[in-house]
């Protein structure tokens, strides 16, 4: 599914994005970065209450659809700054991660 | 949704606390950073899916009187955490599946996010204020 | 005869120590604290609210001090967690008292720690809240949960 659908679907804020036409191919949910590097796929959304600036870097290796901060755990200025120039896609729920999990894996599998 | 009900949707086992098979869970609330169970979490009895195994997360559980401790992703808890928590009365369960995957397929069957009851307000960050 | 001025009667006082990165017992003063309430008679509320504020200054003392040790006292209208360590101390509290700021190595980032809600997390369970560091000298912190006043 096109990003821009599943960002309005789930009323996502976005933060930083490049390039909403990319196609979702499914979701990952972790905080733990090392296991995001090991496991998360390309195309994969990442849902994270982790905030820190590696997420970024994270996100651009596994080349993941996006980021998004659950629970309202909005990122510092310098981590969406560094997502924009990376071309990482960052948006913020204020929904905790089981939540957005939940509504994004019935949106792709319906 | 009682425990063996999550374990068999899930394909997911019994570690320790097999005999709480019938206590009923209503709400979820999925992370791996404990910080934020403690600062999340406010009711009792809420369903932990976590993909951390260290003795700290059943400890966590039993402070916040949760359910249950579901570990996600093939973790498998061992040593002081199995026997703490048996100690503790608390059952945990293990299941293959992501933490994506895992939450997917228990929200579909009707488990429900953990509340709390008032939310700070997470305005964008400030610069640190000098000290008083 | 208790005069207006007198202090409130203590009803409970214990005192742990706290070892510096032992992962192993991390978290059990918490667990203890709470036994402890709950024996008692404490609300749910107080206890978990006691709970996360003493779970969040054990982890922090485990992962970032010199050891330290932390009273549980009881009085008749508040209960007060005290937490003293030995160092490092902090060099900016505000900073490291804002959501999200973590000093934590990767080790315990990878281990679910660090997510730099530690302090908030105290803060906003605690009715008076009270922090003093000196950098070479050590952190003290005084939480107090005020017993019979809303909490919100």
């Amino acid at each position: 599914m096109e990003l821009g659908r599943v960002v309005s679907e789930l009323g996502l804020e976005p933060l930083a994005t490049g390039d909403l036409t990319r196609d979702v191919q499914g979701g990952y949910a972790c905080d733990l970065l090392s296991d995001v590097l090991a496991h998360a796929e390309a195309g994969d959304l990442w849902i994270t209450h982790q905030r820190h600036l590696n997420v970024v870097a994270v996100a651009k290796l596994r080349d993941l659809a996006g980021v998004i901060f659950a629970r309202g755990n909005r990122p510092s200025p310098d981590v969406v700054a560094r997502a924009a120039q990376e071309g990482v896609n960052l948006f913020l729920s204020s929904e905790p991660a089981f939540e957005v999990a939940g509504r994004l894996h019935r949106l792709l599998h319906p | 949704m009682k425990l063996a009900d999550l374990a068999q949707l899930l394909g997911a086992e019994f570690v320790t606390g097999a005999e709480y098979a019938d206590r009923e869970v209503t709400r979820a609330f999925a992370a791996d950073l404990l910080s934020d169970v403690l600062a999340m979490v406010q009711e009792e009895g809420v369903l932990l899916i976590t993909g951390m195994t260290t003795p700290q997360v059943v400890r966590v559980a039993e402070v916040m009187n949760m359910g249950a401790v579901l570990f996600v992703r093939g973790k498998y808890p061992t040593g002081a955490t199995v026997e703490y928590a048996a100690g503790a009365g608390i059952p945990l369960l293990a299941a293959s599946g992501d933490m994506y995957e895992t939450c997917g397929v228990l929200y579909q069957a009707g488990l429900l996010p953990a509340r709390r009851k008032g939310f700070r307000l997470d305005r964008p960050a400030s610069p640190s204020r000098p000290p008083a | 005869m208790t005069g207006p001025q007198a202090p409130p009667a203590l009803r409970l006082k214990r005192i742990y120590e706290v070892a510096p990165r032992d992962l192993e017992r991390a978290g059990t003063v918490s667990t203890e604290v709470r036994r402890e309430l709950l024996a008692l008679g404490m609300s749910p509320e107080v206890v978990r609210r006691a709970s996360v504020v003493c779970f969040e200054g054990e982890m922090n003392m485990v992962l970032y001090s010199e050891g330290g040790r932390i009273i549980l006292l009881v009085k008749e209208d508040r209960v007060e967690l005290l937490f003293s360590d030995r160092g490092p101390g902090i060099a900016d509290v505000n900073l490291a008292s804002q959501p999200g700021y973590s000093t934590a190595p990767d080790w315990a980032r990878e281990l679910g720690f660090g997510a730099g809600l530690g302090i908030t997390n105290m803060e906003e369970n605690s009715d008076l809240f009270k922090i003093r560091s000196r950098v070479g000298k050590g952190t003290v912190v005084r939480a107090t949960i005020l017993l019979g006043v809303p909490f919100f």
